[in-house]
């Protein structure tokens, strides 16, 4: 197989992925009001509490220590930096700023990517082999509402609320190194952190949050309903999970970065 | 209920007519025929990769043949609206091979799932038929459990608590007794006959074990690489001279000895000196 063969042939595929993912969230989209309470099929929402609790549960303490650790990662190398001007107060500003925009949706997506993409794919794909998807269209229930809706309205309620909580993670270990350091006091340090961020930082924040959601659903739900097969093929699917949402959300993250950019949304008031 | 009955009681329950599936160039049913009439036990059999679960797919509409037609209680299921083929499948009843039962849930709320999705009925009288299903069964005091507590034989059990908890007329298994020791199949068997005598459901099992197959058809149907060659009685089956009905019945493995062997030996040796 010649390279140009092999190149469009991948290129086929991503296509193909890209199609089928839009589908499937129009599908599911379109299920949505299904799950919710008062509106939707009686206790149709408690399916969506519990995948609340099972995305947020297995993906929180990542979350945290993973954002714990960058905050603390970023205050030392600013420091270094910014220590050589005589301006180490800004580190509150980068920390801040930094984790609001940018790492703190974008950590706590990993962790779910992780934690929860593979998870979501393998039960799905499990249900596949054992043929409780067929079980469930021969019953004359719909998978996408019974399995699928539950999950995607799930994420969308956990991840923004993870994504404060980490940002959060991200912003005290900012603190504990300027404790640490300079013997900086917690509420000055949170005032000049309110300073420096803005609303609309927390507004773009969720939005993105709400995209990452998304994508780490709606690829999770699609690899596990690709599974064709035995057992293995759930735990390659597993894999193929995480390996396209991190993808995708990396991806996603710079699209959205790029149209707040030049939206000019992202300028500090 | 009963009045649609007496006016399909002529026709057969399922009508499978020149249906075909390939996948790419190999094809995987060929021109298949075959009538399931009311209140019989059919059997179709056939080995691994006979077609007979490819079959199954179109005949639950799971999938659609390249041609031919299915038509169920009168309904052509290939070329209807997903709302009459939703009317068709409630009347159908399903037992998949490992039981397809919901692990989140309990055995109770497992066969009460059809119940509270399609129909209307208070909680109470739910409760009530669930508990009637599960005694069909001869599982009544097994509704607390969760599927992963409970043997192959019971798993089986509950699955078809669950596909006869809508009352269907037409009852499908898929290999009932793949897994189970001989007891428990026998049991199971016991359980499909129990189902056509009390509740004259027609009834379509695929299967590969033969004991089991002459013990609970009407009549027996045999795929072999996508084509029927057989839809007889049980008597008529078993005088049947068509030689892979003989091999199956007979269970002579293919042909390895002799020439096809050393052919075998001959190109591995090859192949492994290159």
């Amino acid at each position: 197989m010649s390279v140009l063969e092999q190149v469009g042939r991948e290129a086929l595929s991503w296509a193909e992925d890209a199609g089928a993912l839009t589908l499937q969230f129009w599908a599911v989209l379109r299920k949505l009001p299904r799950i919710l309470p008062v509106v939707g099929k009686r206790r149709r929402w408690r399916a969506a509490v519990e995948q609340m609790f099972a995305i947020g549960a297995s993906a929180l303490p990542m979350a945290g220590i993973m954002s714990l650790c960058t905050g603390f990662i970023l205050a030392l190398q600013s420091a270094s930096e910014l220590r050589r001007f005589g301006a180490l107060q800004f580190v509150v500003d980068l920390v801040a700023v930094g984790f609001t925009r940018e790492l703190g949706p974008l950590i706590t997506a990993l962790a779910v990517s992780g934690r929860s993409a593979s998870a979501i794919s393998a039960e799905i794909g499990t249900m596949v082999v054992t043929e409780e998807v067929d079980a469930l269209r021969v019953m004359g229930l719909d998978p996408v509402e019974f399995t699928l809706a539950p999950k995607y309205l799930g994420a969308l309620i956990t991840l923004p609320c993870l994504t404060v909580l980490s940002t959060l993670c991200g912003i005290f270990a900012g603190y504990l190194f300027l404790a640490f350091s300079i013997d900086m006091n917690l509420r000055i340090y949170f005032q000049a952190v309110v300073e420096a961020i803005v609303l609309r930082d927390i507004a773009l924040t969720l939005i993105k949050s709400v995209v990452f959601a998304t994508i780490i659903v709606q690829v999770g739900c699609l690899e596990g309903l690709r599974v064709r097969g035995g057992p293995e093929a759930v735990g390659r699917s597993a894999t193929t999970a995480v390996v396209k949402s991190t993808f995708l959300v990396i991806l996603a993250d710079l699209v959205a970065t790029a149209i707040f950019y030049m939206m000019g949304w992202s300028t500090a008031g | 209920m009963t009045e649609i009955k007496a006016a399909h009681s002529g026709d057969p329950a399922i009508s499978i007519r020149g249906v075909s599936v390939s996948y790419g160039s190999r094809s995987v049913l060929n021109q298949v025929d075959l009538d399931v009439r009311r209140g019989e036990i059919l059997v179709l059999l056939g080995g691994s990769g006979s077609g007979k679960t490819t079959l199954l797919k179109q005949v639950l509409g799971l999938a659609k043949p390249d041609t031919g037609s299915i038509r169920i209680n009168g309904v052509d299921i290939t070329a209807c609206s997903p709302e009459e083929l939703a009317a068709v499948r409630r009347r159908i009843g399903v037992a998949f091979q490992a039981g397809a039962l919901f692990n989140s849930l309990t055995v109770e709320e497992n066969v009460a799932l059809p119940l509270r999705e399609l129909t209307r009925l208070a909680d109470s009288t739910i409760r009530l038929i669930v508990w009637m299903k599960l005694k069909a069964v001869g599982l009544a005091d097994a509704g607390k459990l969760y599927p992963p507590e409970l043997s192959g034989g019971m798993r089986k059990r509950v699955a078809v608590a669950r596909a006869i908890a809508l009352d269907p007329g037409i009852l499908i298994f898929d290999e009932p007794s793949a897994g189970l020791d001989p007891i428990v199949s026998a049991g199971l068997d016991e359980l499909i006959l129990f189902l056509k005598r009390a509740f004259g459901m027609t009834i379509l099992v695929v299967t590969h074990e033969l004991e089991s197959a002459f013990h609970i058809a009407d009549r027996l149907a045999m795929l072999h690489q996508g084509s029927l060659i057989a839809v007889d009685t049980k008597e008529q089956f078993l005088g049947n001279v068509h030689p892979r009905i003989r091999q199956f019945l007979d269970r002579t493995p293919d042909d390895v000895s002799g020439e096809a062997a050393e052919e075998f030996i001959a190109a591995f040796l090859q192949g492994s000196k290159t």
